[in-house]
């Protein structure tokens, strides 16, 4: 009799528990491979790690160290030059392609899915097309000459100064269409009876866009920042394909100075300060956007 | 995308109309311009490149780049081509996608039909480590990959992705999930069904659709990525992306631009061809991952 | 004991308790209704009956066998959802069969069972049917069959009658109440709407904010609401609600309403009421639109009738009756005057009034005293 309750009980506590049993081991996964690494990361941050992790604490020697750095210097600026024309340019050209998309464009579906397309590409695909395209010896360059303008000059990706508007011109073609997307989802979520009466109120277009509908858009700003910074921040693949962070250093970012630091200059420690000022910076955007995502999902 | 949702209401005139139809036309163009350029140079002979005639139509169509990046180009050291690569991919996107898709879906259905006190707390840990720079986990990641016998391994690539890749797809399906009627749920409890029952029986078969956008948005991104795959690959364990930057990036011997464009749509190939057959999909993976809920 | 017992449960999430003490017993065959404005609890205890939620404290039995812990499955209950919850990759058969097979009945007993039912329902031409293919009558219908092809000790209803156009809510009532009489089974049902509470109950349960504010029969409810809550809910147009005052004359207790044109009224309570241990007190006086009409639209039954002459503001013809709305007491009161009745606003017109049908309130507690 009591082996019969004790078994009934065993059976419903397992029940009860399967969710989470289910859950358990993902939850696992992220806990040590997110988490316990990102302590980990943080913890060589702060020790004297060169080629192979090592447990020598050596306090803010890391990150002073990194701070002095040139290179480090140039991959944040080179960053806030990136990351800044990369997200306006982005929004700017998503926002007029999808207001322009919304205008009852006929074929618009096949436009859409031309503007789209880029997202699908890898950054390496990407990298190597605008590679030699940009190159003065084969690219745009050569070709103008060859079409009779023999002066025509465009060497940006060969020129130190200027190398890193290459990486923004790629990395807009790369996601604009992407923001347009959101954006024309934004425009369509959009109640068409408020821009009725505002016609009848006898708003032109360029008031109804300006004072009605972009201020509306708030969400979908909010979403491609997001998503657009926090890429900008990650951007890797993009600058090893098109420039290998060259001439020179010229455009490095902290992604690419963290790899390098790290697994060819030997400098771990150094490498794990700048991942974590990385992470931090991520993390300055992702968590309050989640934050406020899951709160109003409550 | 809400394309069906009720169309604009601003009305435009016919001038205006030419104006916005040469616009759209002109980045139709600015969109197509790489591919062209890929496509065009991967069909001609290198002197042709050379000779400044990149925009060119090739005067002399030739498949030898394609054959040469397939099978005889040199990466790294071996002059293989790209195709042992294009199988390492292969062999990493599938196991990687289904297992994360799984995973996900299971996930997803715990947390919001079997909620439980700190539910949302989980999902925000799994959901942050989606967008943490990987480079943060680049280091010990590599000492636990050697630690389980895996480093430089497909298997072990598998489950890197495998990791990083729960996330995503726990987000679309919960965010699917939570749309679903907890009242079906309901009634299928009373009728007597437990845990996988209900799943199997009543939550799997309305899944279709997230499925599809999970398991697109996952093959895009294990199929695109490089960062991992220049971390814990070996020469033989390559995913397609670095062998490509390896054969574009070699330092020796005449630069085969015609070879390496040929290489650049290779890889391109698999994902090009979801989106093409899949946009719709895709789209709503790509939205779902940014504007969430 | 009765046949579903709800013994003193209780229900919290963290700190918010969302239904109070509450005692319930439901015999067998009984059709409860529990109605209430909507955040009442009524669906909450419901769902603690279904064991979709934990009783906090407190406990519920099912024939005399406590349910705490008992999982739904294992009730044998069946509910009927609001949204029907029909599951959509099933057709109609094996929706209605899913029950029976998770309870492990083989597949031939099975077929008869839902063969018998679809016939009940009048839905055999249905059956090949997937949800989305029905409207929302034959939805609901389906629902109904899922419920009754378990043959339970309790059915329950969530609010089903919600989701359907006004038309077919009657016609599924009258059919709920018809099955419930050709059946005998036992329910327990939650809605919002007070008049499917009084059409289709044997009893009813009124519950507002986590409270049972009153337990008893269509007719107990509507003559005798026990507070002011009830009668405002229950009824419609609802009870009319304005403050008089209680004047004791000669033993004959008599409430004071004032008029809007500033003069006062007497209405003597009833023969055989409390009133009079009241004198000079505020209380708030109850009188039904039924109870007010034209002089000649009177109860003749009643010998407590009064006539009040006093201006009308409103008139909403309903077909079948006027409501005249006027002012009693700086409260708006609506009457219910008989359809010919010639009346329109502006007019000083003599309103009949059933002191029989009256009740009163005490403001401070809301609490009926008479």
């Amino acid at each position: 009799m009591s082996m019969t309750v004790r078994s009934r009980s065993g059976n419903d506590w397992l029940r009860d528990a399967l969710p989470r049993i289910v859950l358990s081991p993902s939850l696992v996964i992220v806990l040590v491979f997110v988490y316990g690494f990102i302590l980990f990361t943080f913890y060589l941050s702060f020790t004297d790690s060169r080629i192979l992790p090592s447990y020598g604490l050596v306090g803010w020697q890391n990150y002073s160290r990194l701070f002095s750095v040139r290179a480090w210097g140039i991959a944040v600026d080179n960053l806030l030059i990136f990351g800044s024309l990369y997200i306006v340019i982005s929004c700017v050209l998503g926002l007029a392609l999808a207001i322009l998309l919304d205008q009852k464009i006929r074929a618009e579906g096949f436009i859409r899915t031309i503007y789209l397309y880029p997202m699908a590409l890898s950054f390496i695909v990407t990298g190597t097309a605008w590679k030699w395209f940009l190159d003065p010896g084969i690219g745009l360059q050569a070709v103008v000459r060859s079409w009779g303008w023999e002066s025509f000059t465009f060497e940006w990706i060969k020129d130190s100064d200027m190398a890193i508007y290459t990486i923004v011109i790629a990395a807009v073609w790369q996601t604009s269409g992407f923001v347009m997307a959101m954006f024309l989802a934004g425009l369509r979520g959009i109640d068409n009876e408020v821009l009725k009466a505002a016609q009848i109120d006898g708003a032109s277009n360029w008031a109804l866009y300006r004072r009605i509908v972009i201020p509306q858009l708030r969400p979908a700003f909010m979403s491609a920042f997001v998503v657009l910074a926090h890429m900008a921040i990650k951007s890797y693949d993009l600058i090893i394909a098109l420039t290998g962070g060259g001439p020179g250093t010229a455009t490095e970012l902290p992604a690419t100075f963290m790899y390098s630091y790290t697994f060819t200059r030997n400098q771990m420690g150094i490498g794990a300060a700048s991942a974590t000022i990385m992470l931090m910076s991520i993390a300055a955007i992702m968590v309050p956007y989640i934050w406020s995502e899951l709160r109003e999902k409550r | 995308m809400a394309s069906n949702a009720s169309a604009n209401v601003v009305r435009t005139g016919a001038g205006s109309r030419y104006v916005i139809y040469a616009i759209l036309t002109l980045f139709c163009l600015y969109y197509l311009l790489p591919l062209y350029v890929m496509a065009v140079n991967s069909l001609k002979p290198l002197s042709e490149i050379q000779a400044g005639g990149m925009m060119a139509l090739p005067s002399q169509w030739t498949i030898a780049p394609w054959q040469s990046a397939w099978s005889t180009a040199q990466i790294g050291v071996d002059a293989t081509g790209l195709r042992p690569y294009f199988l390492n991919s292969i062999l990493m996107v599938v196991p990687a996608v289904a297992i994360s898709t799984v995973l996900g879906a299971l996930n997803g259905y715990v947390l919001t039909k079997w909620r439980f006190r700190g539910d949302t707390i989980v999902f925000g840990l799994l959901l942050f480590g989606c967008f943490i720079p990987f480079q943060m986990v680049l280091i010990p990641m590599a000492r636990m990959l050697g630690l389980m016998g895996i480093a430089g391994t497909v298997p072990g690539l598998i489950f890197v992705h495998l990791v990083y890749g729960i996330g995503f797809s726990t987000l679309y399906f919960r965010n699917y999930y939570q749309q679903f009627p907890t009242e079906l749920v309901r009634a299928a409890m009373i009728d007597g069904a437990g845990f996988f029952m209900i799943f199997r029986r009543i939550m799997l078969p309305s899944s279709g659709p997230i499925a599809v956008v999970c398991i697109i948005w996952q093959f895009t991104n294990i199929w695109n990525d490089f960062l991992f795959g220049a971390s814990f690959s070996d020469f033989d364990s390559q995913p397609m992306t670095v062998a490509l930057n390896n054969l574009v990036q070699s330092s020796t011997g005449v630069k085969e631009y015609n070879v390496h464009f040929a290489g650049a749509i290779m890889a391109a190939l698999p994902t090009l061809l979801v989106y093409i057959v899949a946009g719709r999909y895709f789209v709503r993976g790509l939205m779902a991952g940014s504007v969430k809920g | 004991m009765g046949f579903l017992d709800i013994n003193n449960a209780t229900k919290s999430y963290g700190s918010v308790k969302v239904l109070h003490e509450t005692d319930i017993s439901v015999e067998e065959g009984e059709f409860l209704v529990l109605v209430g404005p909507s955040g009442c609890g009524k669906s909450t205890l419901l769902n603690m009956i279904a064991g979709l939620e934990e009783v906090t404290s407190g406990d519920i039995s099912i024939k005399g066998r406590s349910m705490n812990g008992v999982r739904p499955a294992d009730r044998n209950i069946a509910m009927v959802f609001q949204s029907y919850a029909l599951y959509p990759n099933m057709n109609v058969a094996k929706n209605i069969a899913f029950g029976l097979e998770m309870h492990g009945v083989a597949k031939d007993e099975r077929d008869k069972a839902v063969a018998e039912v679809a016939d009940l329902l009048q839905m055999r031409h249905l059956l090949d049917r997937k949800p989305s293919q029905l409207s929302g009558g034959q939805r609901q219908r389906v629902a109904m069959g899922r419920a009754l092809v378990r043959n339970p000790d309790v059915f329950l209803f969530d609010e089903p009658l919600s989701n359907l156009d006004a038309k077919l809510r009657v016609d599924m009532r009258t059919e709920i109440k018809k099955l419930h009489q050709k059946l005998g089974t036992t329910i327990v049902y939650v809605t919002h709407d007070q008049i499917e509470a009084l059409t289709l109950s044997t009893r009813i349960a009124v519950m507002f904010g986590g409270h049972v504010q009153q337990l008893g029969t269509p007719k107990e409810i509507y003559d005798n609401p026990a507070n002011i809550f009830v009668a405002g809910f229950m009824g419609s147009p609802s009870m009319n609600l304005f403050p008089a005052k209680v004047q004791v004359e000669n033993g004959a207790a008599a409430a004071r309403i004032d008029l809007a044109d500033g003069a006062t009224v007497s209405l003597p309570f009833a023969p055989g009421n409390t009133m009079s241990g009241y004198d000079t007190q505020e209380i708030i006086l109850g009188i039904r639109p039924e109870a007010i009409t034209d002089e000649d639209g009177a109860d003749r039954k009643s010998q407590a009738i009064h006539r009040i002459e006093t201006r009308v503001e409103v008139t909403e013809p309903a077909g079948s009756d006027i409501f005249v709305v006027s002012h009693l007491g700086g409260k708006e009161v609506t009457g219910r005057f008989r359809a010919d009745v010639d009346v329109s606003p502006g007019d000083v017109f003599p309103f009949a009034v059933n002191m029989d049908k009256a009740v009163a309130f005490d403001p401070k507690t809301e609490m009926r005293i008479g």
